[in-house]
């Protein structure tokens, strides 16, 4: 059974990407991106990692491509103009990026030693074992101090880029009126 | 247990949950009828069947027999998806919600359709896709009102879900799972006085979730999204027949899945409040219908409180709504977060 999931999903993933590149309209692609990411957190779902899937879910598919989607709504951003790009490109480039992946994941696969996934293979309700119990437990034992100071730098970007934004420090317009806060 | 029987049991268990989801809705818009007739002073729909009980099915046939108009400017893939993404997400999250204590054949649960281990999480995770709906809706409609209505609700929704999100933490850390039916059975052991709510020391989170709540529904006093004064109908404007009734049925699926998640996290979900005063039923049909009946009865509680809501309050301002939700629920769920550890910590 989850090898029939495991083709369906893959299936969505390289139909959404390959959607995402044709389509000419700029919502058509983010939605296709959705797609991608969505069966992207499927495919997680079945090498063990439930909590990545939700996670993906959550942050990728739930709150990113909201915004991916605002941003082309509000613009209103107009069809592509497709050019038909060079002769060259088509007939080399895909080949070669298609070799170099390969060559790449194939070192990568080498180098970490990694052997076969099976599927399915993590999935369990035991609390004891579950992929769950497993990265809280890196999270928050082992790499405390990393995962602290990460939230804590990310926690320095969104004041900073609220400082940045902020309209009461700054000057609008030509009048040169200074818009306070509140 | 074989493949074959896992499949059927589990459409049965779909079938069944869906058609009692759907007709919870429909008598969820009759309760608010009536509810709202009462604190107008006002009777609410009572001419078909007795107590005009028989309304939601001549709404819903009203709604099959109107004529379905498409506007000529509309962008209609997204048209036509956006009710359908808005209804599913809203009977998704069903899925993964428990009813009663695990009993049926053969080990197998015939309360919940399926037991994850990150419950919780998929709730939130289907939640946040919902917003597609309504903003693709409000955007394929081309129609300024509804594009205003779907910018709003979708700020409104993304503000809201941090506030929601976070206000479950202190529960998720008190059980230590996302697990949903851990999380009712860590509050099972002396009736209401053991429930998240009082027992755990929840109230706040409560609070918080409760108002999150309402602004994730797009319910009073949060409706912005469609405030009929400003905006017509917001995202729905456009939108006639059986592709409103889509987008209405989802929105009262949403409070019912709102209720149920208030239920299991705070109100103890399936147990009865009175904890082991009642000796357990003998006959076997009634201890495991018993449960059923009480989780019934609090989410039934909880749309009763929506209701009676959403008759007193008056709509916020838009500027009130983000002032809330960023500088009062944010804040207050964070601080519920930190008294909460320090308390497990303390013990």
């Amino acid at each position: 059974m989850h090898l029939i999931l495991f083709i369906i999903f893959a299936g969505f993933c390289l139909a959404g990407a390959i959607n995402l590149l044709l389509q000419t309209h700029p919502i058509n692609s983010a939605l296709s991106l959705i797609v991608v990411m969505t069966s992207l957190a499927v495919l997680y779902l079945l090498l063990g990692a439930e909590f990545l899937a939700a996670a993906q879910i959550i942050v990728y598919s739930g709150a990113i491509m909201v915004l991916f989607t605002f941003v082309v709504m509000l613009l209103n951003a107009g069809r592509e103009e497709r050019t038909l790009g060079s002769r060259a490109a088509l007939s080399v480039g895909f080949p070669s990026v298609v070799a170099i992946l390969a060559v790449l994941s194939t070192i990568i696969i080498r180098a970490q030693g990694l052997g076969v996934a099976r599927l399915g293979e993590g999935l369990t309700n035991d609390p004891e074992k579950s992929n769950m119990f497993q990265v809280s437990r890196v999270l928050f034992h082992e790499l405390l101090l990393p995962f602290e100071v990460t939230s804590i730098l990310i926690l320095i970007a969104i004041l900073g880029a609220v400082a940045i934004a902020s309209p009461g420090h700054g000057y609008t317009g030509d009048d040169g009126e200074r818009i306070s806060h509140k | 247990m074989t493949l074959l029987s896992f499949f059927i049991w589990s459409l049965i268990k779909v079938v069944v949950v869906s058609v009692v989801l759907l007709v919870g809705v429909a008598y969820t818009v009759l309760l608010e009828r009536k509810l709202v007739g009462r604190i107008q002073n006002r009777w609410g729909p009572s001419r078909v069947g007795p107590f005009g009980l028989l309304q939601p099915l001549v709404d819903g046939a009203k709604s099959f027999l109107k004529e379905d108009l498409i506007p000529t400017a509309v962008y209609r893939p997204l048209y036509l998806m956006a009710p359908i993404i808005a209804l599913g997400c809203a009977m998704i999250s069903i899925g993964v919600i428990p009813f009663g204590e695990p009993v049926g054949p053969k080990g197998f649960d015939i309360f919940e359709v399926a037991n994850v281990n990150i419950g919780l999480l998929v709730i939130l995770g289907i939640t946040s896709i919902g917003v597609y709906g309504i903003a693709l809706a409000g955007w394929s409609s081309n129609n300024k009102y509804s594009l205003l209505g779907s910018l709003r609700s979708s700020a409104q929704l993304i503000s809201y879900e941090l506030a929601l999100g976070l206000s479950l933490v202190g529960v998720v850390l008190r059980a230590g799972s996302l697990n949903l039916r851990t999380i009712v059975e860590q509050q099972a052991t002396r009736g209401i006085v053991s429930w998240n709510i009082f027992g755990g020391c929840q109230f706040v989170a409560f609070f918080i979730y409760l108002m999150a709540a309402y602004a994730e529904t797009n319910r009073s006093p949060f409706d912005l999204p469609e405030a009929e004064s400003e905006l017509t109908g917001g995202y729905h404007t456009e939108y006639s027949s059986m592709k409103f009734a889509m987008f209405f049925m989802a929105e009262y699926a949403n409070m019912i899945n709102v209720g149920c998640v208030a239920t299991l996290l705070f109100l103890g979900g399936w147990t009865s409040p009175l904890g082991n005063l009642i000796p357990p039923p003998q006959n076997i049909f009634v201890h495991a219908l018993m449960p059923v009946f009480w989780f019934v009865a609090k989410v039934f509680c909880f749309l009763f409180l929506y209701v009676w809501v959403r008759g007193t309050l008056p709509r916020f301002r838009y500027d009130q709504l983000m002032n809330f939700g960023w500088r009062v629920l944010m804040p207050l769920a964070i601080l519920n977060i930190i008294g909460t550890s320090l308390l497990l910590a303390y013990r």
